[in-house]
């Protein structure tokens, strides 16, 4: 576990999933949450690292962390203000 | 008097350049918030499904048309021909992968083989058995989740006259059935066109 400097408000478990699953999931869960706070998304994909980023720049949701443990990636992704 | 009507231009020009540089800020403001707000329009794709409709042809379809939306584009497909067969209603179990003339199956087989009664079964068997054991969406998932996202499902109606489909016979929350035109409106102002 990365030493956080930010609070975690939602954790999504896309552990074991394929494209384009945790990126859709990613979106639902944000589409929930108010902006500002953080999401943390775990996932076993090895695409999933690519797409994050990704998903990031085109959407404006702010990747503000990425790491890899044992196969598994872990993203933080701090969502945009409304547009 | 005429230094008074000299104090009087002076004060005219003054107050006249005051006033048009207030209004040329305000203009030049109003043109650079509509510039912007013209760049971050949403990205347009525009998938017109119509050589097969087969489990692959949906999965590329259907795994586009959801991510494109993720990724916070507008997303419309329009399903001709054999693409049909995707939306049709309790089909989606049904959809099969052609190992004749498809070089490129993971278990080799020759033509000779692949032509023979209940080979295309036996490959669609052992591709569904491989989607569920690496837990890939399936192709209900992936309607379902891009009819609940906004993705556009386009029937083609012609499509319908020709293979004798009723709305009924498709699956529900699908738009009405439309034409080639109201497919080309939506694709002339897309950003991505693809054809599958």
């Amino acid at each position: 576990m990365p030493s956080a400097s930010f609070e975690v408000h939602q954790r999504l478990d896309c552990k074991g999933l394929n494209c384009p699953l945790p990126v859709l999931k990613t979106k639902k869960a944000l589409d929930g949450m108010a902006p500002g706070q953080v999401l943390e998304m775990t996932a076993t994909d090895p695409g999933s690292k690519p797409d994050m980023e990704a998903f990031s720049r085109r959407t404006g949701h702010e990747l503000v962390q990425a790491t890899e443990q044992n196969g598994v990636f872990t993203f933080y992704i701090r969502k945009a203000a409304a547009k | 008097m005429a230094t008074v009507d000299k104090e009087l231009n002076a004060l005219i020009e003054a107050r006249v350049n005051e006033l048009l540089e207030q209004r040329l800020d305000a203009l030049i403001r109003e043109r650079m918030t509509a510039l912007e707000k013209k760049q971050v329009k949403a990205k347009r794709m525009a998938i017109a499904v119509v050589s097969r409709g087969t489990i692959d042809a949906a999965y590329s379809a259907l795994i586009l048309a959801t991510t494109a939306v993720a990724l916070e584009m507008e997303v419309g497909v329009y399903f001709s021909f054999f693409g049909l067969n995707i939306l049709k209603k309790g089909n989606q179990d049904n959809l099969k992968v052609v190992p004749l003339g498809n070089p490129a199956m993971p278990v080799a087989m020759p033509n000779i083989v692949s032509v023979l009664p209940g080979m295309t079964a036996l490959a669609t068997m052992m591709m569904k058995r491989t989607i569920q054991q690496k837990k890939i969406a399936t192709v209900p998932e992936l309607l379902e989740a891009a009819i609940e996202s906004g993705v556009k499902l386009w029937p083609c109606q012609m499509a319908m006259e020709m293979f004798d489909l009723k709305r009924d016979d498709l699956i529900d929350g699908l738009p009405t059935p439309v034409g080639a035109a109201t497919f080309l409106e939506f694709a002339g102002d897309a950003d991505i066109t693809l054809f599958i």
